[in-house]
């Protein structure tokens, strides 16, 4: 078996996902293999460069990676992980899908949804003792006053994201910013986090304007024309300042900024140097292999969700592994414990906030072709760990888990 | 090229001995040198026989970012030649013939052999997608290459230049162990988080042990004892019975002032009679001194920065560190575990090996 396990590893997940069948090659008679659920949203919001394009198996294809690389250590001491995928539609009945993922044995759920998907389906796994990986929304409520005890969040808060971006700007003394917020309430969300990045680390905002989305398509044949015009008229008469940051979850208006300043400054934010959890180009730590591997499966470069699945799956084998058991009681147990901590290609083990369930992590800083930074930046201190110098930290945490 | 050709080419700005030495060859160039160097090296100038061997040690270090290996006089204390190599060079080391350098060009996808008499590339091995690093088999064959993205071992008949085996083993393959009695090769993954160990004869994975996140290096003891795996996110040194393949014990570090995170165990060195150990701990920037008797560790070196891979000489006076992020050699005295020299190399220095002759 171990001769032939590479091979028939890597075509065999793939083969079962593709063809919806439950049954893992590994599958031993005697031990049943640990099933995760796979709730996303095929609902994509559209991207301002051609090249970002949604692709349909954003996500999925960090976890089928994940969940091969796990199933190769789990070849080894007798364990198989499955993962069941359920894609859904705007508007779709979430609860019951969660009751078929029942029906099949799940305890584990990963989602890829908004908020509010996750709130309800955070409620509805309750009663089924099932817990939830949040991959995908970055919303500081639900690890604050909306925690749950079942809900486990590999995706960075909008806080983490931009006190990872506020560190690095401070650190090159880039501390007047002037913001420009976006017309969606999740841009008043990023806005509202960048406002407290600049107080906890000593920046100015020294303008905000914002920029409604008045409609339209992102991309249109010599759009570039009017972009040219647009940009500069919008970031006109700004008091004097070192960065616009931009706050545009949406891909409105933030992918025409760079370049196109009235005054010649940086950008970044929503463009330009942007905080994220992966880059295609992060080279780091092992990070090469990673991306080699990524690419050889699925001819695409890999995407900061697909990252995020990718840590949610191997969570899940990682406490498999350690723990030595498929128990999911156990898998949450030692998860929760001070000895849980996931390899993640960020030069250090990222370990769980016993507070709200954070995955703790750095964050690369990006500009799209090369990772810029990594934070937290050197001299941003704490007493337990810097990784908690990004985000909402224990001691202001509203957080009360049950 | 003649031996006389290669001491007339060799740099100007030369150590006393080199110098001496081009100034012999250019008087008396005749058939009977290896007699004549001999005589003189008895009379107290050094190593005539082999002109880039002049000097007493001699280390070489692979260096990530230059794509090239600095050659260093261990007497001079300096690096005094640069070898252009492929890219991306990582894991090297000596036949055990001392005749030829190997190392991994880990970007070109092929272990190259750099004759160390005209250090000159004089050919490749076929080492599989991405070689990082490898280990001889006892008798200088066969050649144990991890492919780090490949998920494998690879095989190679050192000779013959041929690939005998491929052996998938975890994710990631990282370190690579021959037992001192030749028998098995252990190779660490850094993503499966395991020691694997194959038999040589069979090329069978025959026992996999589990160690903690992201294991690097993989280290027998001279008398085939124990096995140590370091693991860099883990923070730990696993040491492992290799017959039971359990662990025995975990080696904790402790740096006042540093935060666990980064203190990162890569390389480990042991000294012949297996009393101590000396495990590079990567970010930390320092060496701990390990007492390998009771595995407690005795003190930490200050080092350059990011120190990963270790050599001793051949007498075992010093170790050699290679500091990745500062560019340079760390020169450890072993008896009296002082850091003594820094010697400046390429960019991003990675591997190390110090020649006996």
């Amino acid at each position: 078996m171990l001769s032939v396990r590479n091979g028939i590893s890597r075509r065999g997940v793939i083969g079962t996902l593709l063809a919806g069948a439950l049954a893992a090659p590994h599958a031993r008679a005697d031990v049943a293999p640990l099933r995760i659920g796979y709730i996303r949203t095929m609902v994509r919001h559209p991207m301002i460069s051609l090249l970002d394009q949604p692709t349909p198996d954003a996500g999925l294809a960090g976890a089928k990676l994940a969940l091969d690389d796990t199933n190769t250590t789990g070849a080894a001491v007798g364990q198989t992980f499955e993962l069941i995928d359920v894609p859904v539609r705007k508007g779709a009945d979430l609860p019951a899908a969660l009751d078929k993922l029942v029906g099949q044995g799940v305890r584990f759920v990963m989602t890829d949804l908004p908020v509010e998907g996750v709130l309800t389906l955070a409620d509805a796994a309750r009663a089924h003792g099932i817990t939830l990986i949040n991959l995908a929304a970055p919303d500081d409520s639900l690890r604050q006053q909306d925690c749950r005890g079942n809900l486990i969040h590999v995706a960075p808060t909008r806080s983490m994201l931009a006190d990872a971006l506020a560190q690095y700007l401070v650190w090159k003394k880039w501390t007047r910013w002037l913001l420009i917020v976006g017309s969606y309430p999740q841009d008043q969300l990023l806005a509202e986090a960048y406002r407290r990045s600049a107080k906890r680390f000593g920046a100015k905002i020294v303008q905000e304007k914002v920029s409604a989305d008045t409609g339209g398509s992102r991309q249109t044949d010599s759009g570039v024309v009017q972009t040219q015009q647009q940009m500069p008229v919008l970031t006109q008469g700004a008091p004097d300042y070192d960065v616009l940051i931009a706050a545009d979850e949406n891909e409105v208006f933030a992918g025409y900024l760079p370049f196109r300043t009235w005054d010649a400054r940086p950008v970044a934010g929503s463009a330009g140097l942007e905080p994220v959890t992966w880059d295609a180009s992060s080279e780091s730590w092992g990070g090469t292999q990673l991306q080699n591997r990524f690419v050889r499966l699925f001819n695409r470069r890999m995407m900061p969700l697909d990252m995020q699945a990718w840590t949610g799956i191997r969570m899940i084998g990682e406490a498999a592994t350690r723990s030595g058991s498929t128990d999911p009681e156990r898998l949450i147990a030692y998860i929760k414990s001070p000895d849980f901590g996931i390899a993640a290609y960020k030069g250090q083990l990222l370990t769980l906030r016993d507070w709200d369930l954070q995955l703790r992590q750095p964050i690369l800083l990006s500009d799209g072709r090369t990772v810029v930074s990594i934070s937290p930046q050197p001299g941003f201190l704490h007493q337990v760990t810097e990784l908690d110098t990004l985000g909402v930290d224990r001691p202001e945490t509203k957080c009360k888990l049950q | 090229m003649t031996l006389r050709d290669i001491i007339l080419s060799l740099p100007s700005p030369l150590p006393v001995t080199v110098r001496l030495i081009r100034a012999t060859y250019a008087m008396t160039v005749t058939p009977r040198v290896a007699r004549t160097s001999r005589a003189m090296t008895m009379g107290g100038l050094a190593l005539l026989a082999l002109p880039v061997q002049a000097h007493a040690l001699t280390a070489y270090v692979s260096n990530e970012r230059d794509n090239t290996i600095s050659v260093i006089d261990l007497d001079a204390m300096k690096t005094v030649k640069t070898i252009e190599v492929g890219q991306r060079p990582r894991g090297i080391a000596l036949t055990p013939d001392g005749k030829f350098l190997l190392v991994c060009a880990s970007d070109d996808d092929t272990v190259q052999m750099i004759d160390v008499a005209t250090l000159q590339i004089v050919g490749e091995l076929p080492s599989g997608g991405d070689p990082e690093t490898f280990a001889l088999g006892k008798s200088g064959n066969p050649l144990f290459v991890s492919n780090e993205n490949d998920e494998m071992v690879t095989v190679i008949d050192v000779p013959t230049r041929k690939v005998l085996a491929k052996i998938p083993t975890g994710v990631e393959p990282e370190g690579i162990a021959v037992s001192p009695d030749g028998k098995i090769v252990v190779n660490t993954s850094e993503t499966t988080n395991m020691a694997h160990f194959i038999d040589v004869a069979t090329h069978q994975v025959v026992a996999q042990v589990l160690v903690d996140s992201r294991p690097r290096i993989a280290e027998f003891k001279h008398d085939g004892s124990e096995l140590w795996v370091s693991s860099e996110l883990g923070g730990t040194v696993s040491t492992i019975d290799p017959v039971k393949h359990v662990v025995r014990k975990k080696i904790h570090f402790e740096i006042q002032g540093l935060r666990a995170e980064a203190i990162q165990p890569v390389g480990i060195r042991f000294t012949k009679d297996d009393t101590t150990a000396f495990v590079a701990l990567g970010p930390a920037n320092r060496v701990a001194v390990v007492n390998a008797k009771t595995d407690e560790v005795e003190k930490y070196l200050l080092v350059g920065q990011r120190v990963w891979q270790m050599a001793f000489t051949p007498d075992e006076k010093y170790l050699l560190v290679t500091n990745g992020l500062s560019n340079d050699v760390s020169v450890i005295d072993v008896a009296s575990r002082k850091v003594i020299k820094s010697i400046q190399v390429g960019r991003l220095p990675w591997g190390v090996v110090v020649s006996a002759q």
